[in-house]
């Protein structure tokens, strides 16, 4: 599902987000209106609670917005139903938690396996994809482990593996350095980074940390739900 | 959509065996426990049913006293005549037979043999009225009777304890100071309310009368035996027999009753009434014991909540939909449910079976209360294994990832 014809990838108008009613609520998002080009490595900042994970939560469709709009690949999303939103989910996003999210008990070949299962595809093709998956984030060896049995650096691996094995158009990901040490940071962005530039997945990662974002062309900074600079390097990053 | 929901539950079912195992004990258990107490309550009353049968059908029995529970006794109370039960069987209608009868307990030999028996005098009407039946030999008829013949019909206590493995039939047994042939062997009717019903002699009373023990008054019969005919009502014959005894036995107005009536069927509705009973108090205790294994299950699934949630956020998230999330915990909760409530049925009809010839009660079979067992506990597992994935399947994905 590339972007086809004119229409960006993702496209916001007006977005809001208000939590709880009357006199308690509380709005996070103060009207967004961005664009997003198939394709880019964006970077979002901003101190916590500034409305950069809920932001992060409504693109990818895990949240709805209380008001503006939201066009992915041209498609109305606020206009979809909880299904529909699923399907979008299943069929084009693909995410990577800071807690990563991995069902317990249950081997990374298996974790892997599972956004396939929903899609219906062949056992034998569910399994070949897995364990490409898992080759290409460098866990070729960890297939029947379980969480419990992988550092924080290969389940986040995993996650990723289970985030790409889709083959997805927009790949999220929420502070997915946030429970990291430094050296595994690197490989994870350095990861994230190849995703991008070699599959042409666009990428979209929530971040406060300014190493972190450096991988990124473009950083998006949010403050009290507002955009404050959204800047674009000349120059990304480059893996060598 | 269903095979995949069914593989993916399976599945989820094998990574936390733990839970699954605690889930289908709630279930097995409580399932076990109402079907074998409802099948052994029923068992008993079948039981008793039977023995109640055994005694004779539409069966009155008359004896002297004021009866169970009276403050006067019996005592001194006069006995009946040969001519009350010829009386009672001429004058009132609707009777089928009467039969005087006059017991003795006496000691019997045949060969190295001895005991103290039962023995019993009465007329061949008794036979028909108390329902006994001959497995060997005859019955005494009213030949013998009238001559006083020295025969005996035989329990199969009495079998038993002096012929051993000898056939019966046509020996001659020694009772009190007379030798008597032993003409018939009856069918064993086994264990009553009352004792050994097998553990009898019966002989013509005029033999009794004349060779054993001497008759010393008119009044020397200890009760009647009364067969009502079929579809009388007991009750009206009870006050007829009544009214016609109190005239025979000249009981003033003021005078209370100096004899009472036994009535088997009466007997019979209260005893089938109490084990009722019995069996319902039964399956109310097994009812608490599946409620209590479906608060169990309720537990096992509210503890889990926090990680099933997570899970279902987990799945929503990478593009499950609502329903196939909704049917795999649907597929895993019947399953289980399923599997504690067949291993509940395989128990139960294991310690049936055993328990039955233990406590010596008939083992019946009682479809209903499998199905009904089953049903119910396959409602506890789905109602609480699925409510609380239902509620999180409606949250948006992040919520039910978050939740704490």
């Amino acid at each position: 599902m590339k972007a086809t014809g004119p229409a960006a990838l993702i496209e916001l108008h007006g977005l809001t987000k208000t939590y709880g009613v009357g006199e308690a609520a509380f709005e996070a998002l103060k009207g967004i209106d961005l664009t997003i080009q198939a394709g880019e490595f964006v970077a979002i900042m901003g101190p916590s609670g500034s409305g950069k994970s809920t932001l992060m939560n409504i693109l990818g469709c895990l949240d709805t917005p209380t008001a503006g709009t939201y066009h992915y690949q041209g498609i109305p999303v606020e206009a979809l139903n909880t299904d529909e939103r699923s399907l979008l989910r299943r069929y084009a996003l693909g995410f990577v938690f800071q807690g990563f999210n991995l069902l317990a008990r249950t081997s990374s070949l298996d974790n892997v396996e599972l956004p396939l299962l929903y899609r219906g595809v062949t056992r034998k093709d569910r399994h070949e994809r897995a364990v490409a998956a898992l080759t290409s984030v460098g866990l070729p060896t960890k297939l029947r482990s379980t969480p419990a049995e992988l550092s924080g650096g290969q389940q986040q691996r995993v996650a990723i593996a289970r985030a790409i094995v889709t083959e997805p158009s927009t790949l999220f990901a929420d502070e997915p350095t946030g429970n990291l040490d430094s050296i595994t940071t690197g490989e994870v962005m350095e990861l994230l980074t190849r995703l991008n530039q070699d599959r042409g997945i666009t990428v979209l990662v929530v971040t406060h940390d300014d190493h972190v974002a450096t991988f990124a062309r473009r950083t998006i900074l949010i403050k009290d739900g507002r955009i404050e600079s959204d800047v674009v390097r000349s120059a990304p990053k480059l893996i060598s | 959509m269903i095979a995949n929901a069914f593989f993916i539950a399976v599945r989820e079912i094998g990574r936390n065996l733990t839970r699954a195992f605690l889930t289908v004990l709630g279930i097995f258990i409580g399932v076990a426990a109402i079907i074998t107490m409802v099948t052994l309550g029923q068992g008993a009353t079948l039981a008793v049913k039977a023995q109640i049968s055994n005694l004779g059908n539409n069966l009155l029995t008359l004896r002297p006293g004021a009866g169970f529970g009276s403050r006067t006794s019996s005592a001194g109370v006069p006995h009946f005549t040969e001519k009350d039960a010829t009386a009672i069987g001429e004058q009132i209608a609707g009777i089928a037979a009467a039969a005087p009868v006059r017991t003795a307990s006496l000691s019997t030999i045949y060969l190295q043999n001895a005991r103290l028996s039962a023995i019993t005098g009465t007329t061949p009407a008794y036979f028909q009225i108390n329902k006994w039946k001959t497995a060997e030999g005859r019955t005494f008829n009213d030949a013998d009777l009238r001559s006083g013949a020295a025969v005996c019909v035989i329990g199969n206590t009495v079998r038993k304890e002096l012929f051993g493995h000898d056939n019966p039939i046509g020996a001659r047994i020694r009772i009190g100071k007379a030798s008597c042939e032993v003409i018939g062997l009856l069918i064993a009717k086994g264990q009553a309310g009352m004792g050994d019903q097998d553990d009898t002699i019966i002989m013509p009373l005029s033999t009794l009368q004349r060779r054993l023990i001497g008759k010393i008054s008119a009044h020397d019969i200890n009760q009647i035996s009364i067969s009502a005919q079929d579809s009388v009502d007991s009750g009206a014959l009870i006050s007829e027999i009544t009214l016609l005894m109190r005239q025979r036995r000249n009981l003033q107005r003021n005078q209370d009753n100096n004899f009472n009536i036994f009535d088997t069927r009466q007997i019979a509705e209260t005893l089938g009434a109490t084990t009722q009973l019995m069996t319902m108090l039964l399956a109310a205790v097994a009812g608490v014991s599946l409620l209590v294994g479906g608060i169990g299950i309720m537990n096992i699934m509210l503890v889990s909540v926090t990680e099933r949630t997570r899970e279902i956020g987990i799945r929503l998230a990478i593009g499950a939909t609502g329903n196939e999330v909704l049917l795999q915990f649907l597929v895993e909760a019947v399953t289980l449910s399923c599997v504690g409530g067949i291993l509940g049925i395989l128990l139960a009809l294991g310690l049936c079976a055993g328990l039955a010839s233990i406590i010596q009660v008939p083992f019946n079979f009682n479809v209903q209360i499998n199905v009904i067992a089953f049903l119910f506990a396959a409602a506890v597992g789905v109602v609480f294994g699925y409510t609380p994935a239902r509620r999180a399947a409606r949250l948006n994905p992040i919520d039910a990832l978050r939740h704490e």
